[in-house]
């Protein structure tokens, strides 16, 4: 396995708080990583740091071997970055398929090749039969498999999801993971950042644990989730 | 041609045959003052498709955009009036100089994170810059105006734009086609795709790959460049320019009305707008005339009247609410 993504000492500070406090891991081409903790351990922070949407005070971040930590969120997505955001964010006013049509023509300027892009994408994401609709009118788990689609058509190398399972019910989280299991199996590499833990134990190879900005645990998920000082901050003992 | 065609319905396309087929007869059933109507409408309506470049598509509100018309005015009048240099050839000074204010005011707006409200005030600003600063340029008259010379031609010279109302009318007629025409192409193309995407989400753009700044900028320059082109008619159509008149900002209102009232970010906003709000004021005010009513401002009560009733009944504008009923919506 060879790093594609490796994060050094990453540090970001908001004024007296440590948000993220010298994290390094390194993520692998294939892999999917989880980054989990509980609420304000930083993950997302660590994750715009990656983005570009914020850049880090200390720390280096690595992408195919050429840093790109402080290059701008356009510059990294076209380095092969993409990304979701927690709070979706389509454009609401374009149908399904012009948001992914946006997507994709960053890789081509050419608007029938686009559209073929767009086509396989929304095939994969399920999204085909709402292609016509408006991104306004899509329920939450519509929006959140449009959120993904938009991203996978820039093709990206390295897929990073913040909290694509929040706000999902049971069945169309496992429906997400099924698509996400189907991604990944086609070579793409997934970072993803969750707190849904059954999303996170049947995708994830290896597991960051993040509390008050430090790293408390990296491994494998089945080993990470019996660790006590993952257990004591974050599962609670009666996840056990 | 398919391309020509991409993404719109047969039914709007034949609409859109029949209206050009109608407006190029027009001449020859229209007196002389249904012609100069029929002028005012097809200008609002190019320039308000040049100002929809930028708000309609990219999302950046102009609210100066007489800045563009002026300095385009102001260029081709000068080489006329100075150096005997000819409308057309004129083109090729006027559009890049909007093109380098646009790109100025957007340039320091996008640069240092000017955006909304404040860029909107950025852009008036600029526009009373260029008011102020012409009214003390003696090279081109100053506040007392500048004229360009007038003689009763008994020809229509294309080429120098002397000529009768009806040269006038086919010229800005053509203006008008290319520019919707072209507004359509690039729609349908990258930037234009980049354009919404900035429009709708910013921050979402930026995450997709797109330099934001960049596609503004291009929807700016863009913009300044095809409304100088509206300048350029302007003064040689109207033969005078006051920096009061050209540049006040009353002006850059009038021009936006046509697309907030047809509907923003449409291809045929503009259009419609300005032929409902410009065709309707010039007929009431005709009704009025013909009463024997004389009623100053008029014309302007009746804007702030068609624009009340648009953004409450159609907040859209009138387009979006018209093509679903003429059934003209692209079926998925």
């Amino acid at each position: 396995m060879t790093a594609l993504l490796s994060i050094a000492g990453v540090s970001k500070r908001f004024r007296g708080l440590v948000a993220v406090d010298r994290v390094s891991c390194e993520v692998a081409e294939g892999e999917i990583f989880a980054v989990i903790g509980p609420n304000g351990a930083g993950k997302t922070t660590l994750f715009s740091a990656i983005a570009g949407a914020l850049k880090p005070d200390e720390g280096e971040i690595r992408f195919l071997d050429s840093r790109i930590d402080g290059l701008r969120p356009d510059q990294i997505c076209r380095r092969g970055i993409a990304r979701t955001f927690q709070i979706v964010r389509p454009f609401p006013a374009l149908t399904v398929e012009d948001n992914v049509m946006v997507g994709a023509l960053l890789r081509t300027a050419d608007t029938a090749r686009a559209a073929s892009i767009a086509d396989d994408v929304m095939r994969r994401l399920d999204l085909t039969d709402k292609r016509a609709r408006l991104a306004k009118s899509l329920t939450l788990p519509d929006r959140k498999r449009l959120e993904v689609a938009r991203a996978l058509a820039t093709n990206p190398k390295l897929l990073l999801l913040d909290e694509v399972m929040a706000g999902l019910r049971p069945t169309e989280t496992d429906r997400m993971v099924a698509i996400l299991r189907e991604l990944n199996a086609q070579g793409l590499t997934i970072l993803l950042i969750e707190h849904v833990m059954r999303a996170v134990l049947a995708l994830a190879s290896r597991v960051l644990v993040l509390h008050h900005g430090a790293q408390i645990a990296l491994g494998r998920p089945g080993d990470v989730v019996r660790d006590p000082a993952v257990i004591s901050s974050y599962l609670g003992a009666e996840a056990l | 041609m398919r391309r020509l065609a991409g993404g719109i319905s047969p039914r709007a396309a034949g609409l859109l045959v029949a209206l050009l087929v109608a407006l190029i007869a027009a001449p020859y059933f229209a007196n002389d003052y249904l012609l100069t109507v029929l002028i005012l409408i097809l200008y609002f309506a190019y320039t308000g498709q040049a100002w929809n470049i930028m708000m309609g598509f990219a999302g950046q509100l102009s609210l100066g955009h007489a800045l563009y018309v002026g300095l385009g005015a102001y260029t081709a009048a000068a080489l006329y009036v100075h150096f005997g240099i000819g409308p057309w050839i004129g083109l090729l000074a006027a559009v890049p100089v909007a093109m380098v204010a646009g790109a100025i005011i957007g340039f320091l707006a996008f640069r240092f994170g000017v955006a909304g409200v404040y860029f909107a005030i950025l852009t008036i600003a600029f526009c009373e810059f260029a008011r102020i600063g012409f009214d003390h340029v003696a090279y081109t008259g100053g506040s007392a105006g500048y004229f360009l010379p007038v003689a009763q031609y008994g020809h229509d010279d294309l080429w120098n734009l002397r000529g009768r109302p009806v040269m006038f009318y086919y010229v800005i007629l053509a203006l008008t086609a290319v520019a919707f025409l072209a507004c359509h192409l690039m729609l349908r193309s990258r930037v234009g795709y980049f354009w919404r995407a900035i429009r709708e989400d910013e921050e979402a753009a930026r995450a997709l790959g797109i330099d934001t700044f960049r596609y503004k900028m291009i929807a700016v320059v863009i913009s300044a460049g095809m409304t100088a082109v509206a300048g350029v008619f302007f003064a040689f159509y109207y033969n005078n320019l006051f920096p009061e008149q050209v540049f006040g900002i009353s002006r850059s209102i009038e021009l936006i009305l046509a697309p907030i009232i047809g509907g923003i970010g449409t291809l045929f906003g503009p259009v419609l707008g300005a032929f409902v709000l410009t065709g309707l004021s010039e007929g009431m005010t005709e009704l009025l005339h013909a009463l024997g009513f004389d009623v100053p401002g008029a014309k302007q009560v009746f804007y702030g009247i068609c624009l009340l009733v648009v953004i409450v009944v159609l907040p859209d504008g009138i387009w979006p609410w018209l093509s679903r009923r003429l059934g003209l919506e692209r079926r998925p």
